[in-house]
């Protein structure tokens, strides 16, 4: 299932990713929120599994011997830090463009990530195990959600990590998570999100439960329009939020 | 040619490149030191005259990247200003009781810094030095910024740092431009000796073809008191001073010194350098930042010069490193937005000042001559304002980062 595109389209599709990839890795292209919204991620991500893995997050490399799944990695924002944290990365996407984008703009970079065209459930049967589980902006988007909770679930190593990023319901999220971001601002398209969707944290914490994962943390993301930045607020869950959970078994 | 890639590569070992390397390198980031001169001129043992004032802020930056324990013994303290017009033996008076204990700053041979520094970095595993090397050409173009060497090796970083001086290749190759001018100056540089101690103080004379500054130095081994004299004069007679015979010189100095420290004498040695204000019209360029005097040049009359790099030096190391922890890229546009809009606001403000003052004393128009007196009798009668002044000099003021704070990375 590992994906060979990249090796065997034409020049006219290299150049389609050459381009995608330019898009996806520029800073005031079509994807600048998610670069706004980058740091803020990161620094979430590296200081969740520093404590639960017992690490320096002061040192440049803390994930060193740790392996990590991206779920939903696009063109590898995500991906990328986290490899040059130190981490075996593996990250997967349904979007065979963006792998092809990802792949191209890593090894310009020399960077390593092991990228592949697919799905959590592909890793899931196959029987991949992983330290550290992300699937960031992902659970608002599935079907089925008791159904993707369960392949992630079986992702993760005993006492490894998952880490997820969603919206939660509320008004709030409606007004500024649709309203603003969608249909004002024009962050993404109008239409990519569909409120009823959205997760309460109390919902995914039950799920999470279900799995037999034990919630370690959540924490809310807020947008300061202010200061046109992100940053992570213990108390205000209403719109974006991160959730973090241990495998007990 | 084989390729190595690095998180940081910076053009140019002098004092800022290799402060910068060793902050870097200390907090684990990677880093290219490419320099011209091969390492035993870094190192330094030959003694090239120069002196720095390190303030109290630089202090600070160095202390905290774990350089200052080295230098300590070396660095002579100045515990007092002392600012004089031509005619008048004293007119401005800083004591540096007056803002707490620490002094106002240090007086430290270059060839220390350069020799602590290589001493520094040569135990820093995650520094490479590269030199003597010549870099051919940069390419920014990439989703890396590349460096090729003279020699065929390559380098590629995610951030190249122009630490390499006033003629800056690193700004040039990234189409920087510079705005400035020369000054109708020229710095004559030596050091003194003399019979009385200095009881650390510094005097800075005005004189009406520019400042004529002794700055107090630790004793020579010898037990031979020293002063550090940067003695700026007009460029027409520079090269006259420079070819009077040891007996001749010594007059000249003695006549500007005063009485003070009783019979000076030269122990040089004596070396001259023209003054000029220069300042790059963007300190960022994609992929590129520019630091020290490849940014900014400005005129030494007030011992500002290394102190301003130290500044762009501790903002930069804190910027990078933050983002190197959370593994993402370092030539993030935004990164550089930001350290180019802090500093350039301080560095114009110290080169609009610098400039005036020199322009305010070196001349004799008697108008500007009462005027100046009666502005730095002023000064010298608010305390506030002598406070003001002597805390903006120490570089204590606007400490708008971690490492200026005294703060760990």
């Amino acid at each position: 299932m590992v994906m060979t595109a990249a090796k065997t389209v034409d020049a006219a599709e290299i150049e389609k990713f050459s381009r995608m990839s330019a898009d996806w890795w520029d800073p005031s292209g079509p994807f600048r929120p998610l670069h706004r919204l980058n740091p803020v991620r990161l620094t979430y991500i590296k200081d969740r599994v520093a404590e639960h893995f017992g690490r320096d997050g002061r040192s440049i490399a803390p994930f060193g011997g740790l392996t990590a799944l991206d779920i939903g990695c696009g063109g590898g924002l995500v991906a990328e830090p986290l490899a040059r944290l130190g981490a075996s990365v593996t990250a997967v996407d349904a979007d065979a463009v963006a792998i092809a984008a990802a792949r191209l703009h890593a090894a310009g970079r020399e960077i390593e990530v092991d990228y592949r065209v697919g799905s959590s459930d592909d890793l899931a049967a196959a029987g991949s195990q992983f330290d550290v589980v992300l699937a960031l902006e992902i659970i608002e988007h599935v079907a089925d959600r008791d159904e993707f909770l369960a392949a992630l679930g079986s992702l993760v190593a005993p006492g490894g990590l998952l880490i997820l990023s969603t919206l939660n319901r509320t008004l709030k999220s409606l007004v500024l998570g649709i309203g603003v971001a969608e249909h004002l601002l024009r962050w993404v398209e109008p239409g990519t999100h569909d409120w009823r969707r959205f997760v309460k944290p109390s919902e995914l914490a039950r799920g999470l439960r279900v799995i037999d994962f034990a919630v370690a943390d959540l924490t809310g993301l807020v947008f300061d329009p202010l200061k046109n930045e992100f940053h992570l607020a213990a108390d205000d869950v209403g719109v974006n939020y991160f959730m973090s959970a241990t495998r007990l078994s | 040619m084989s390729l190595r890639r690095f998180d940081v590569a910076i053009v140019g070992g002098g004092i800022a490149g290799t402060t910068f390397a060793a902050i870097l390198g200390g907090a684990g980031l990677t880093v290219a030191l490419i320099e011209r001169q091969p390492p035993a001129a870094l190192k330094g043992s030959a003694y090239d005259g120069r002196t720095t004032a390190i303030t109290f802020g630089s202090r600070k930056v160095l202390e905290a990247a774990g350089l200052w324990a080295d230098l300590a013994p070396h660095a002579c303290p100045i515990d007092d200003i002392r600012v004089a017009d031509d005619a008048s033996p004293l007119f401005l008076h800083f004591d540096s009781r007056e803002v707490g204990d620490d002094p106002l700053g240090s007086i430290v041979e270059n060839r220390l810094i350069r020799k602590s520094l290589y001493k520094r970095i040569s135990a820093t595993a995650t520094v490479t030095q590269i030199a003597p090397a010549t870099v051919a050409s940069l390419d920014t173009s990439g989703s890396l910024a590349r460096l090729t060497l003279a020699d065929g090796r390559e380098i590629a970083a995610d951030i190249v740092v122009g630490a390499d001086g006033r003629d800056s290749f690193v700004r040039a190759a990234a189409g920087i431009e510079t705005i400035g001018w020369a000054y109708m100056q020229h710095a004559i540089v030596t050091i003194m000796g003399h019979e009385l101690p200095h009881d650390n103080v510094a005097v800075e004379n005005f004189l009406p073809a520019g400042p004529f500054a002794m700055l107090p130095m630790t004793d020579a081994s010898d037990g031979t008191h020293r002063s550090s004299i940067v003695w700026t004069d007009h460029m027409d007679a520079v090269p006259l001073y420079m070819k009077l015979d040891l007996p001749a010189f010594e007059a000249e100095l003695q006549s500007r010194a005063g009485e003070w420290l009783g019979r000076v004498w030269e122990i040089g040695p004596r070396f001259t350098y023209p003054l000029q204000l220069r300042h790059a019209k963007r300190y960022i360029a994609p992929r590129v930042a520019l630091i020290a005097d490849a940014a900014h040049v400005i005129h030494p009359i007030a011992g500002q010069g290394l102190n301003l790099g130290m500044r762009d030096i501790a903002l930069l190391s804190e910027l990078l490193v933050d983002r190197r922890r959370t593994g993402l890229d370092l030539g993030d546009p935004m990164l550089l937005k930001r350290y180019e809009d802090a500093r350039r606001m301080d560095n114009i403000a110290f080169s609009a000042t610098t400039d005036i003052l020199d322009r305010l004393f070196s001349n004799d128009i008697p108008p500007i001559k009462l005027a100046r007196r009666m502005g730095l009798g002023a000064v010298n009668r608010v305390p506030f304002l002598r406070r003001f002044f002597m805390r903006r000099a120490m570089g204590a003021a606007g400490a708008l980062s971690r490492l200026g704070r005294g703060e760990r990375l």
